[in-house]
């Protein structure tokens, strides 16, 4: 699978990032090379293998439904760009 | 006969009863004030890692349980990557592939008939927080303030088979869905303040095709009429379109209740959500003993219930569907019953005077103050005659508002009714005696006259006299005249 330009422009748009034309090039070779590396794994034969979704062997790590201390206000809206009315003020959406 | 067929499918947000959130221990409650219920976790805050509350997987599991669904052993949690400003973490952790629950139905009754409706999947996810827009709408707003106390707090998703054909079938689902969670516990599940909230994805296309239509989905439902409506009018417009030989757009449309049209919001993009495993928590395995244990404690569900009231109590088929409504009124006809052996007599009291002052006062069966205890001891008074079926309609009404026992409040207002034929018989004599054009016509053969005097008889003992003795002894007095 070859990445092209539309790929780099795409992923770029899901990841909010702003690339130069010069950047984008780059990316494109980058990505490229890292596919190419897993075509390498992707000739070893895992049809007899499950798909790995953790690589801890833990499950049914669960918490009681107990309340916990909640964050004081001043703390919740002390990193906010923007604030009203004790909310978080954001610029228009659509 | 109309050319098209709809086909409905409906996704059913329901937010769980927790005291706490899901990967936190923050509160759940309704109304906070602003950004006050809220920590780290909640605010995806860097390095901040949740663990997944144990009454949401059971909640989850009773839920399905209820829609006759069967329950997955391993459970995996899934990153749903997008960017919006009331997603803090810039993801919603969800089941993408895996959900807990699956393959279930509920039967619905429409026009008479019954009609199984069945139910993809219910999977587990977090609930992103509340957005406040600064304008009329989204659109036009200056910006939008943000209140993160929802962020975080638990759901499930219910998505239905595309199954549902009418506007009417997919609320009367909603409803026994809402009725259904309702009885188990897991959810308020409450339309107005958003512990139940619906979409709708509405397609039309020519009767007999196999091929599904275009479909839209309809945002906005804040009620069940709202929800028939919105369809109702959306399958109009589809078919409008198709008429007109166009193709219907696939977007998303936002329901306009005072305009009761359906408005188009967004295109819909194909979404690139990117799921993968959120490796942040761990796999969940569900034990058959673990599910069978949440199977026992889930309470008789409203179809076996109603069942049990016509076919052991002998209600008719009328009465057990509204009695069985909401599990509240169904708990308190059962313990009145314990109480007062006559079925059918108490379900004429819950159905009629119960619930008309329940209706009147704009309260639920938990808040009012009348027990069933004391309902059946306010029918025995009537049983034994001590008071009349009107005058109990009075205790009755006092015995809501306050609690009191039935017996103490005829005492203390003197409402005993009055049973002695001397008594009686002296004020049907004055009536008689004050009424003579009345005496008149009766004599003369108009039946009906009785009934004036009857009531002259009521009016003058203040509803206190044994209705079926002044019947009797008025008949009596007036033949020997």
């Amino acid at each position: 699978m070859k990445i092209t330009m539309q790929d780099v422009e795409h992923v770029a748009l899901l990841s909010r990032l702003e690339l130069t034309d010069e950047e984008k090039e780059e990316q494109l070779v980058q990505l490229n090379k890292i596919l190419e590396a897993m075509e390498v794994l992707n000739k070893v034969d895992t049809s007899n293998v499950e798909p790995l979704t953790h690589v801890l062997p833990l499950k049914n790590v669960l918490r009681e439904d107990e309340y916990r201390d909640t964050l004081p206000k001043e703390k919740v809206l002390q990193n906010a760009p923007d604030q009203e009315e004790g909310m978080f003020k954001v610029p228009r959406i659509i | 006969m109309s050319k098209y067929e709809a086909v409905i499918g409906l996704e059913v947000h329901v937010e769980l009863k927790t005291k706490t959130k899901i990967f936190c221990g923050c509160p759940t409650e309704f109304g906070a004030e602003p950004n006050t219920n809220v920590c780290p976790i909640c605010l995806g805050l860097p390095g901040s890692t949740g663990v997944l509350n144990k009454k949401v997987v059971e909640y989850a599991i009773k839920a399905g349980l209820a829609l006759n669904c069967e329950i997955a052993g391993y459970n995996k949690f899934d990153r749903k990557n997008y960017y919006y400003p009331d997603l803090p973490k810039g993801f919603q952790v969800s089941q993408y592939d895996y959900p807990i629950a699956f393959n279930g139905y509920l039967d619905i009754e429409v026009n008479g008939e019954t009609k199984r409706i069945g139910i993809e999947r219910l999977h587990i996810e977090e609930d992103p927080g509340k957005l406040v827009h600064l304008g009329e709408t989204i659109t036009v707003a200056q910006g939008s303030l943000i209140d993160y106390n929802r962020s975080g707090m638990p759901l499930v998703e219910i998505v239905t088979k595309p199954v549902i054909h009418s506007g009417e079938e997919a609320r009367v689902y909603l409803e026994k869905l809402k009725q259904t969670l309702e009885y188990t516990g897991v959810s308020d599940v409450k339309m107005e303040q958003g512990s139940l909230r619906c979409d709708a994805n509405v397609s039309v296309r020519p009767v007999g095709s196999e091929k599904l239509g275009t479909k839209t989905e309809i945002k906005n439902l804040n009620s069940f009429r709202a929800v028939q409506r919105a369809i109702e009018y959306e399958i109009a417009r589809q078919i409008d379109v198709l008429e007109d030989g166009e193709k219907v757009i696939p977007e998303t449309r936002t329901w306009d209740e005072n305009k009761g049209i359906t408005l188009s919001m967004r295109n819909k993009e194909n979404p690139d959500y990117r799921c993968f495993t959120e490796a942040d928590l761990p796999p969940l395995d569900v034990s058959r003993e673990w599910v069978e244990e949440l199977r026992n404690s889930l309470p008789e569900l409203p179809d076996a219930r109603k069942k049990r009231l016509i076919e052991v109590d002998g209600l008719p088929e009328y009465d057990a569907t509204v009695i069985t409504s909401t599990k509240a009124l169904a708990d308190f006809y059962d313990r009145t019953v314990e109480k007062y052996k006559d079925a059918k007599t108490v379900s004429n009291w819950i159905m009629g005077e119960f619930s008309r002052l329940l209706n009147a006062n704009n309260l639920e069966v938990s808040e009012t103050k009348v027990t069933p205890d004391g309902l059946a001891k306010l029918l025995g008074l009537i049983e034994n005659g001590t008071i009349s079926g009107k005058i109990a309609k009075q205790v009755f009404e006092e015995m809501f508002s306050t609690g009191d026992d039935p017996a103490e409040i005829v005492k203390k207002k003197g409402l005993v009714q009055i049973s002695d034929q001397g008594q009686l018989e002296g004020i049907i004599a004055e009536v008689i005696a004050n009424n003579p054009k009345s005496v008149e016509d009766y004599k003369n053969g108009k039946e009906k006259a009785i009934g004036f005097l009857v009531g002259q008889v009521m009016k003058a003992t203040r509803g206190k006299a044994n209705p079926g003795m002044v019947n009797k002894l008025l008949k009596e007095k007036l033949d020997q005249i």
